[in-house]
């Protein structure tokens, strides 16, 4: 009996203890909830998922390092109501299911207050659902999908870049404004964030005003096909829904044919010194020549709020590249910690849920911010800027969303307060 | 199936108590017991940790049946999983439309997983048992890495790289005071893969199994007595196939979503290195190689963050190491131990050779060696490796 028995003794014997080693202390049970997770006496901690390996890496790996040094900054000057600020950021190399667990890690093992620029259309749709559904704080999505701003389904969710609906209309304006007769074409990432730019340059140019409308897979590092087709198809002005490698990617394979055609690309791929990195010293001001882009934050040589992240960059970031993707990382810090300073002296995630949309933040952008109530969208307008003599910079021409449709608007900068950390 | 007559191990010692289909089916059930009253001491990481083990232990001792016993060597495993993983979110998706949703979604949505899944398996199998070692290796390593671009060319479909996203199914009413959603999907995730897997172990400990064993042993041979060989074959990798597909099913079921960059190449590598070393051709070796898939990259991801790295240092570790440790892993247990985790323990407790399972948390009992002149199964490990690749 004894001998029949004892492998199936030893089986459970040997499961319990596995299953006793794993086990850390806490149980799956719902219990009370207790104290705000992530939030001490001293410190605030809060998550985010970036590619820092991968496809997107090389374009958006120093915005997380950015947003990093920004909190270094505020912890160094006395934190936000006496709290330092913990960033955590993990690795998800723009794989939607790496996400998945990186952002379960964060929430479940590091117990973070919220999730803070999580990265990517495609990384963070897979994650919206999860988050929600365990009341996590999800603010400032870095993406521009519509997905963000839905405050009926996704309360704790809001967007931070301007919608890619807004940018396509905005970027198909300037195109039909300043080039009214030339063939209009576009290359699109296949997943949300092509979709919606095609939506929003179709409201404005009509249904049938893209000549050629062509899209590529992150994980198909060559467009040689897109570029070709789009060449044969006679484009004159490509608008480009890519990330900033992508974008490279295009500018790089059309050249390489011999084509140069104007390129308008959406922020999320536009930023000239991100470029030069992928292109090259000695090419990128050639092949950048009038290349033009979108922004919605602070920029330029001589802005105050550039001048304050370029001293901090120095600082607190070891004079990493000073590029578009700094100013984002930085201003991303900047909002949250002016979420956290209004979220009150002891913060929870309710507070600070609704101090983001009492409307009643600033931010640092051109255009003032749109939280509210029911609106979770951060940026609903952008400016139009151009890159020359390998400079990118505004134009002056700001577009808006105004109803319905895009709207050329005045750009009503914030202005720089106090040393740049944000006070209750 | 008839339950075939091999001297087993109970007999052998002279308690002629549980033996054949019916000890297997207990050791089931007490094995998936033991493993949901574990889900208690778990916290929901943890929890989240094992139903994703449970899914890899499908896909694992699927392969492990098709590599180990009929020696026919698939490195498309993952592609299988994904067709498994995409059936399941287009008939969620397609159930949800239809105003399905509860268990019954979750029924017909896993039944979707098997008919894409099956399918899938028939047809290569169908291709896979005319080909031999390399040129099927090479078959089915192409389907693995034309899986981003179908994906991506039949994007309407299958929505790209984004994938597709599925409604969420929360714990059932009556239970909700009582467990977290991660314990739920632990639950549902082992019973699912109990299910599937004692299935798996009674083909293989069966007529089946023995065929299997037979056609890789000597196919000539087998041919010779009566064995339709290719039948066979086309029979293991449609199992195996189907086994693969619960579990990208499951996995659809825990993260809600399907994308094709949560089935590379890499990963699909990495299945087989888990059946490896866990031991070819066992399913316990299946379970451990699960677990080791599963908590590896993350115990080293915990010990690089606890050495306090510099960040860039760090930066380039990242997903690195583990790929070098289980390199490493595969390269030391096929030199000291050639038949796997499995197949080391089995030598040290003889007695529990058929509980080799014993570690993990769902496995079910292994039929014990037959006792025929062919290949058995802790031997075939040591076979079946030069012989992959002398060929």
């Amino acid at each position: 009996m004894s001998q029949h028995r004892a492998p199936t003794t030893r089986a459970a014997a040997v499961v319990a203890a596995s299953a006793l080693l794993l086990t850390v202390s806490a149980c799956s049970t719902p219990g009370v909830a207790a104290d705000t997770p992530g939030v001490t006496d001293d410190t605030v901690t809060i998550g985010s998922h970036q590619p820092l390996t991968g496809p997107a890496a090389a374009g958006y790996s120093s915005i997380s390092a950015a947003t990093s040094a920004y909190f270094d900054y505020v912890n160094d000057n006395g934190g936000i109501n006496g709290r330092s600020i913990e960033y955590l950021v993990k690795d998800d190399g723009y794989n939607p299911a790496t996400t998945q667990t990186v952002v379960r890690e964060l929430v479940q093992e590091d117990e973070v207050f919220a999730i803070l620029n999580g990265l990517g259309t495609p990384t963070h749709t897979s994650v919206l659902d999860y988050l929600n559904q365990n009341g996590v704080p999800d603010l400032f999505v870095a993406s521009g999908s519509t997905s963000w701003n839905q405050p009926e389904e996704y309360p704790m969710t809001f967007a931070l870049n301007a919608d890619y609906v807004v940018e396509g209309a905005a970027l198909a304006r300037y195109a039909a404004d300043e080039h009214p007769d030339a063939v209009v074409c576009l290359l699109g990432q296949d997943d949300d964030f092509g979709a919606e730019f095609i939506e929003g340059a179709e409201t404005v140019l009509g249904a049938d005003g893209l000549a050629a409308v062509e899209r590529y897979s992150v994980s198909n590092q060559d467009v040689t096909a897109q570029i070709g087709a789009m060449k044969a198809a006679g484009c004159e002005i490509n608008l480009l829904a890519t990330v900033n490698g992508f974008t490279a990617l295009a500018v790089g394979t059309a050249a390489k044919l011999g084509w140069f055609p104007q390129w308008i690309s959406s922020s999320s791929g536009g930023d000239y010194p991100t470029l030069v990195g992928f292109l090259g010293e000695d090419l990128a001001p050639q092949l950048l020549q009038g290349f033009t882009s979108t922004n919605y934050l602070p920029f330029g040589p001589d802005d105050e709020w550039s001048k304050l992240f370029r001293e901090i960059n120095d600082e607190y970031n070891a004079g990493a590249p000073f590029d578009g993707n700094t100013v984002y990382g930085m201003s991303v810090g900047y909002l949250f910690a002016e979420a956290l300073a209004k979220a009150g002296e002891s913060p929870t995630r309710e507070s600070l849920l609704a101090a983001i949309s009492s409307g009643e933040l600033e931010g640092n952008g051109i255009l003032p911010l749109a939280f509210g109530e029911d609106e979770h969208a951060a940026y609903t307008g952008v400016g139009i800027t151009t890159v020359d003599q390998g400079v990118q910079d505004f134009i002056g021409v700001t577009y808006a969303l105004e109803g319905e449709s895009v709207e050329e608007v005045e750009a009503k900068p914030v202005p720089l307060a106090g040393d740049g950390i944000p006070k209750p | 199936m008839t339950a075939p007559s091999f001297p087993t191990f109970a007999s052998l010692n002279g308690a002629p108590r549980l033996t054949g289909t019916p000890r297997l089916l207990v050791t089931s059930v007490i094995l998936t017991l033991v493993a949901i009253g574990g889900t208690f001491l778990l916290d929901p990481y943890r929890n989240y940790q094992l139903a994703v083990i449970a899914a890899y232990f499908c896909a694992t001792a699927g392969l492990t049946m098709l590599v180990g016993l009929t020696g026919q060597l698939s490195l498309g495993h993952a592609a299988l999983m994904a067709a498994g993983g995409y059936g399941y979110a287009l008939t969620a998706n397609a159930s949800t439309d239809a105003g399905v949703d509860g268990v019954a979604r979750f029924l017909v949505s896993l039944v979707g997983a098997v008919v894409v899944a099956g399918l899938a398996g028939l047809l290569l199998g169908l291709a896979a048992a005319r080909l031999r070692g390399p040129y099927l290796a090479g078959l089915t390593l192409a389907v693995v890495i034309a899986l981003p671009a179908v994906t991506s060319v039949f994007s309407g479909v299958f929505r790209g790289d984004q994938g597709l996203q599925i409604a969420y199914d929360g714990v059932p009413p009556f239970l909700r005071t009582l467990i977290a959603v991660e314990q739920w999907q632990a639950w549902v995730a082992i019973l699912v893969t109990s299910v599937t897997v004692t299935v798996l172990a009674g083909l293989r400990r069966g007529r089946a199994g023995l065929r299997m064993r037979a056609v890789h042993g000597d196919e000539t041979a087998a041919r010779l007595s009566g064995v339709p060989a290719g039948r066979v074959k086309v029979f293991a990798f449609t199992m195996s196939s189907i086994s693969a597909g619960v579990g990208g099913a499951l996995l659809c079921f825990v993260t809600q979503s399907v994308s094709p960059g949560a089935y590379t190449l890499a990963f699909s590598l990495l299945l087989l290195v888990a059946v490896v070393i866990g031991g070819l051709g066992s399913i316990g070796g299946a379970a451990l190689g699960a677990v080791v898939v599963v908590l590896l990259p993350w115990l080293i991801g915990t010990a690089t963050a606890a050495l306090e790295l510099p960040a860039d240092v760090e930066q380039r570790l990242s997903g690195n190491v583990s790929v070098l440790v289980f390199g490493l892993l595969l390269i030391v247990v096929t030199a000291v131990w050639p038949g796997g985790i499995a197949g080391a323990l089995g030598r040290r407790m003889p007695r529990a050779r058929d509980q080799v399972a014993a570690g993990t948390p769902v496995a079910p009992a292994d039929a014990p060696p037959p006792a025929v002149p062919v290949t058995t199964s802790t031997s075939s490990v040591s076979h079946s490796i030069p012989t992959e690749t002398e060929r």
